[in-house]
């Protein structure tokens, strides 16, 4: 015991005291120009009162006196996690469904609201996975193909009066193109640079949408989207259809839910591939992938023009929700935001993409009062997923599927 | 030897941007062969290989592979052809398992059943690679990624084999497997193989001819044996 401390003991102080360091700033420098100590030293004293308690309980246990504590925990943890894995996956996915299906009905308007935008997102990061996580090319543009979807929508709703079931698909259409725009001149590029050139793209699709004032309507946006609308039959004075607007956002949960759920089984299927394993071969090696016949930029322009499709989708979905569009929706840091999603959940795995979305977006609504903070605990949160799980929440589990198929 | 050579060179340059790697090179092999390519470092040997198979660009020449020119051939269109590269350094897909890389060797092919005839011969070959199939590709040791190299690049059926420094960085005992392996496919399979290695006395033992190539020219070409025999080469390359 006296030996773990004696190794890590140097350790501990130093960190604490870097952090006292890192928390005065924070705390004891006022917007009027005063300067105070005493707030910072209780914060301080509290998380070292906090982290003092952890530090003796990991000495203890790292001492091995914490065994008969520490030992079936890990077992029944073991047991469940074997339970769970011979559970065939029919089970689980049919309790999320109905979980999903009953999740608006059961909860008010605001976890609703936040349901949808979990579910928006959740296209938004497979989409992102399909270039970032399959094909390795680093996007940090990506919410602009959902802007493109958004615009598109808008513009047609709005100015030509066309519904959102034409729109729909011609949004999925207008993100593809635009994303073979910049995929055929920049996918020549590889890592960092063409990490540059999408986030460039990023940007010049949120300036000409802040600009092209005829258009796009600049900063003020487009207001007046229509919603969705479904034809429903009606009975009375005999057989007809009228047009039902989806306004309810109980209703409008179900689209979010089923696009969802299209995007998983498609990114699931293109996952397990021909094409997904081309994806792959290309993350890992380039040359070695040309040189066993894969058509290397044909499968990274599909890749983007995929990932582009659903975020266009999405995009769609998104304008009829909020019936609005202006360009501050579609800005850098919704970027980084679902590249965090992607990389925290674990980039090449899909339910770990969908618990990083849902963390990334629960999270922040739970702890609305601690808002100001919240970029330093994301931040501090990358770093320690980066520290302890690189491969992210749920890593890839690779193996296992494998040998299920074959 | 039949008449017509399975693969020519013929006055090839190539390089990367203003350096110029190849002048001149003219190289035939024929169908059945194994052809060794000795040099010293940064004499142009892999250039070679991947000026074949269009990675690097060619300013010059023409290159044709069974009396057809394959210039303007894309690079992903040489392995249906029955045209296939081992690079140097392996090269592996890391993280994907070792029947992945088996599969996305055999990635212009369709025919299912085949291609799990062909993996299981692969393991036939390299027992140790169907032990661990299920295997992460980076995991494996140096030799056995070299054997997964081969094997991957067998997948695609070919016809003419091009092996880039498969020796490079491997125990003796390994090198001497992988060289039975090279000659039981050249044998057995009616596979015609260009080797290029620095260890010179290796290939040109495995070789039926050689061709030394010296900062971006072939200056000399004669059969193996000869080749070990020659005094400037066993000066030059075999350390006497």
């Amino acid at each position: 015991m006296i030996q773990e401390f004696k190794k890590i003991w140097k350790q501990y102080a130093i960190t604490m005291l870097w952090l006292l360091g890192l928390l005065w700033p924070l705390l004891g420098i006022h917007p009027d120009g005063t300067i105070s100590f005493k707030q910072t030293i209780t914060v301080w004293l509290y998380i070292l009162s906090g982290t003092f308690i952890c530090f003796i309980i990991y000495i203890i246990n790292s001492s091995g006196n914490l065994k008969f504590f520490t030992e079936p925990v890990v077992n029944t943890s073991e047991k469940l996690n074997n339970m769970v894995q011979n559970m065939p996956s029919w089970i689980w996915k049919s309790v999320l469904l109905i979980g999903a299906v009953l999740y608006p009905l059961l909860t008010g308007r605001y976890p609703t609201d936040v349901a949808i935008n979990v579910l928006l997102y959740i296209c938004l990061g497979l989409g992102l996975y399909v270039v970032a996580g399959l094909a390795g090319m680093l996007d940090l543009g990506h919410i602009a193909f959902y802007g493109v979807g958004a615009y598109t929508y808008a513009i047609l709703n709005v100015r030509y009066g066309i519904g959102f079931w034409v729109c729909f698909p011609l949004a999925g259409l207008s993100a593809c193109i635009a994303g073979c725009i910049v995929g055929y001149p920049t996918l020549r590029m590889r890592g960092d640079y063409l990490a540059i050139v999408t986030l460039g793209f990023g940007e010049i699709v949120r300036i000409i949408l802040n600009n092209w004032m005829s258009l796009t309507n600049g900063p003020n946006g487009i207001l007046g989207v229509k919603t969705i609308g479904i034809l429903r039959p009606v009975m009375e004075n005999g057989f007809s259809f009228e047009i039902f607007w989806v306004k309810k956002l109980e209703y409008f949960y179900y689209f979010a839910l089923v696009l969802a759920i299209l995007t998983i089984i498609a990114v699931t299927r293109i996952n397990f591939s021909r094409i997904g394993r081309a994806l792959e071969a290309i993350r890992e090696d380039e040359t070695a992938a040309e040189l066993m016949g894969v058509n290397t930029f044909y499968y990274k322009l599909l890749a983007y023009a995929m990932g582009a499709v659903f975020a266009g989708f999405a995009g769609a979905l998104f304008a009829a929700r909020m019936k609005f569009v202006s360009p501050e929706s579609f800005t850098f840091l919704e970027s980084v935001m679902v590249l965090s999603m992607v990389v925290l959940g674990g980039m090449s795995s899909i339910p770990g993409i969908i618990l990083g979305v849902i963390a990334l977006i629960v999270l922040p609504e739970v702890f609305r009062e601690l808002e100001s903070y919240r970029m330093l605990v994301f931040g501090l949160t990358m770093i320690i997923m980066m520290l302890f799980r690189p491969s992210g929440l749920i890593a890839a589990k690779r193996k296992k599927m494998m040998e299920k198929k074959s | 030897m039949s008449a017509q050579p399975i693969l020519e060179l013929k006055n090839v340059h190539s390089g990367y941007g203003s350096i110029k790697a190849l002048r001149d090179v003219s190289l035939k092999i024929y169908p059945g062969e194994v052809v060794a390519i000795i040099g010293a470092n940064g004499a142009g040997k892999s250039t070679t290989l991947m000026t074949i198979c269009g990675i690097v660009p060619l300013e010059k020449g023409d290159i044709f592979y069974n009396g057809v020119s394959v210039k303007n051939i894309a690079p992903e269109k040489l392995p249906p052809l029955g045209l296939c590269q081992v690079p140097e350094g392996r090269r592996i897909f890391p993280r994907l398992t070792v029947e992945e890389n088996l599969i996305l060797g055999a990635f212009y092919r369709n025919d299912k059943p085949e291609i799990q005839r062909d993996i299981e011969h692969v393991y036939s070959l390299f027992p140790v690679l169907g032990e661990r199939n299920r295997q992460k590709g980076g995991t494996l040791s140096g030799g056995e990624q070299q054997m997964l190299a081969i094997g991957r690049a067998l997948m695609t059926k070919p016809k003419v084999l091009l092996l880039d420094e498969p020796s490079l960085g491997l125990a003796p005992i390994i090198i001497h497997q992988i060289f039975d392996i090279i000659a039981d496919i050249n044998k057995n399979q009616e596979t015609t193989i260009l080797l290029v290695e620095q260890n010179a006395n290796l290939a040109l033992q495995a070789a039926t001819r050689g061709y030394v190539l010296e900062t971006g020219q072939i200056t000399l070409e004669d059969k193996a044996s000869s080749l070990l025999h020659n005094p400037e080469i066993r000066k030059a390359y075999l350390g006497e």
